[in-house]
């Protein structure tokens, strides 16, 4: 992979969270692309990009794309999340040594303790599809983190869009 | 009839305190002001005269600011009432000021040891109304105030006091991402904290047991999250259950026996109770919808809960052991964190509408309802023990604070803590 195809890839996970109402604040600011979604830090990262080997946690998060989002209090995977899905399973079964996690996020519109099953249902809703395309159920574990673990801190839309989550975490050293 | 039932246990828990009345033959059972009538009540203008005796002014000063805070008593500045606590106080100068009420009293120490007498005084009749003395270590000097002002609330409304309580709540610092959060303990009047947790690990929804000496709350670690037990005062943690996945949510019972959680399995979260001696568990729900946020009602016999089962977040109550539910939430918007009164006589909730997160109370057959607090983010009411207030938290300004305010909303006081915070826990009174 060269790097003018990883910024092609990122332009299109920008310009898909734009269609969904989720675009940030400054359309360059990766920073709620970088990472866990549970804020952990030293996982991929678009300043990354250019390291990305294949199979490795910084392809996965780079040139997959580790998370897909949600409407407001739905756990439903749209159109765009499927689409992610399916190429995070093809790139899951490709590199089947992985096991992972995915972490179910909501906005902070909900109560706490709603949205700490709000996030659970998000995250098994997105390791059902994730099974449904060929992937181990053994090899998935879910956590939510309901309203505790916002990518993006703003009080509007543009935040909650992309705090609205599931985000697939590689075990590293697999 | 006097308060020296309660005293009595306040008695073990200050290490020795000994409470003598002052006065014979008063009726507990008066009530100055109904509370029970509605918020269209004046409050009742009470005169603190300046305490006599080393530590009397601070004890008097604690007492005047737990009064307006109190939203039922309004402290009034009177001229000279007289400074002798034996004798009937000026009752010219009180009228003068439209006091109802005079508070007179005394506090200083000898031999190691920290005497305080107050004695109420009616204006209207010249009479003593309530008197007591306490004696007990110096280091209670603020809980004796606490307790003397209970007292006084007591008598004048005919309803159990608030002062002498503490808060469990969520220390938050740290970027929002990220947040730190400690559980974090205080007197209600901001004294005395405590951090219980280092930070290390997410914590919330810290719930005080009905004796005040543990709490549950959800804790982030290594495994699932769980719902784990905790002892104030030895520090001693364990988890509670075993569960095959994530508990959060959890509440006593009124009587501590038990501890009544959500357990998230398959997309669903149902509501479970377990009890803490035999360590049986009891699966109270099976909707495959998110059931969360019980709360016992006083007497042990239901629990009300909220569930999306029809579609949105509303309120239901069940019988304790589970089965059937009746919605009782039909207004405008989503109404979520049920929290049964100590009293019986209202559920306090949060509600989701197009105005933000409101706080307000109905009755437990879902009339009445009224909101107390609006805004953006309102969220997660306690009741004071006397089901006369609830504290919540509320999110504004880079964080969360912690508010309270009384059931008619007609006052609304920030409650102190050291930085952001969220979830409180109001404890019992702990005399």
């Amino acid at each position: 992979m060269n790097i003018s195809m990883h910024q092609l890839k990122l332009a299109g996970v920008i310009a898909v969270a734009v269609a969904l109402g989720a675009c940030s604040k400054n359309p360059t600011d990766l920073d709620g692309l970088n990472g866990s979604g549970a804020g952990r830090s030293g996982v991929g990262g678009v300043g990354a990009a250019g390291a990305a080997s294949p199979g490795s946690t910084q392809d996965f998060v780079v040139n997959v794309g580790d998370r897909i989002f949600f409407d407001s209090d739905s756990s439903e995977i749209n159109g765009s999340g499927q689409a992610t899905l399916d190429k995070q399973a093809r790139w899951l079964n490709q590199y089947a040594s992985y096991a992972f996690t995915v972490e179910g996020h909501a906005d902070e519109r909900g109560t706490r303790e709603y949205n700490f099953a709000l996030g659970a249902r998000r995250a098994e809703a997105t390791k059902n599809y994730l099974i449904s395309r060929g992937v181990s159920a053994a090899r998935i574990k879910t956590i939510s983190y309901g309203k505790e673990r916002p990518v993006a801190v703003c009080d509007d839309i543009s935040c909650w869009s992309q705090n609205r989550r599931a985000v697939t975490v590689l075990k590293p050293g697999a | 009839m006097t308060f020296a039932p309660t005293r009595r246990h306040a008695a073990a828990l200050l290490g020795g305190l000994a409470a003598v009345p002052l006065i014979r033959g008063a009726s507990f059972a008066e009530r100055y002001i109904d509370v029970r009538g509605g918020g269209d009540f004046k409050p009742v203008n009470v005169a603190v005269a300046p305490f006599g005796g080393d530590s009397g002014a601070s004890m008097s000063t604690i007492i005047v600011n737990n009064f307006k805070r109190s939203v039922f008593l309004n402290p009034v500045e009177a001229g000279d009432l007289g400074g002798n606590p034996d004798a009937a106080p000026n009752l010219a100068a009180a009228r003068a000021v439209n006091a109802q009420f005079v508070v007179t009293g005394r506090s200083g120490r000898g031999e190691g040891r920290m005497k305080t007498e107050f004695r109420l005084w009616d204006v209207g009749s010249g009479a003593q109304a309530a008197g007591q003395q306490y004696v007990t270590d110096p280091n209670n000097a603020r809980r004796v105030a606490h307790i003397v002002s209970d007292a006084i609330f007591s008598k004048i409304t005919g309803e159990k006091g608030f002062f002498d309580t503490r808060v469990a709540f969520v220390d938050e610092s740290g970027p929002r991402e990220n947040r730190r959060k400690r559980l974090s303990i205080m007197d209600l009047d901001g004294a005395s904290l405590r951090h219980l947790t280092r930070g290390d690990d997410l914590v919330v929804t810290p719930r005080f047991s009905p004796n005040s000496q543990e709490l549950t709350y959800m804790a982030f670690g290594s495994e699932d999250p769980r719902v784990f037990l905790l002892n104030i005062d030895t520090g001693q943690r364990e988890v509670v259950g075993n569960f095959p996945g994530m508990t959060f949510s959890p509440r006593f019972s009124p009587d501590g026996q038990r501890v009544v959680m959500s357990l998230s399995q398959a997309g669903a979260a149902n509501l479970y109770s377990m009890d803490l001696r035999t360590r049986a568990t009891t699966r109270l729900t099976d909707s495959g919808a998110i059931d969360t946020s019980p709360s016992y009602s006083p007497d042990g016999s239901k629990i009300a809960f909220e569930s999306d089962r029809g579609g949105t977040q509303q309120i239901y109550v069940m019988g304790a052991g589970g089965g059937g539910a009746n919605r009782i939430s039909f207004g405008q918007g989503r109404y979520s964190t049920p929290v049964w009164s100590p009293k019986g006589d209202y559920i306090a909730f949060t509600r989701q509408g197009s105005g933000g997160f409101a706080i307000g109370v109905m009755k437990p057959d879902g009339s009445g309802e009224r909101i107390l607090a609006e805004g953006f983010h309102n969220e997660g009411p306690s009741w004071a023990p006397n089901g006369l207030f609830v504290m919540f938290f509320r999110n504004g300004g880079g964080g969360p604070k912690l508010f309270m305010v009384d059931i008619f909303g007609r006052g609304e006081f920030p409650v102190t803590t050291p930085g952001f915070a969220s979830d409180p826990s109001w404890s019992p009174l702990l005399g």
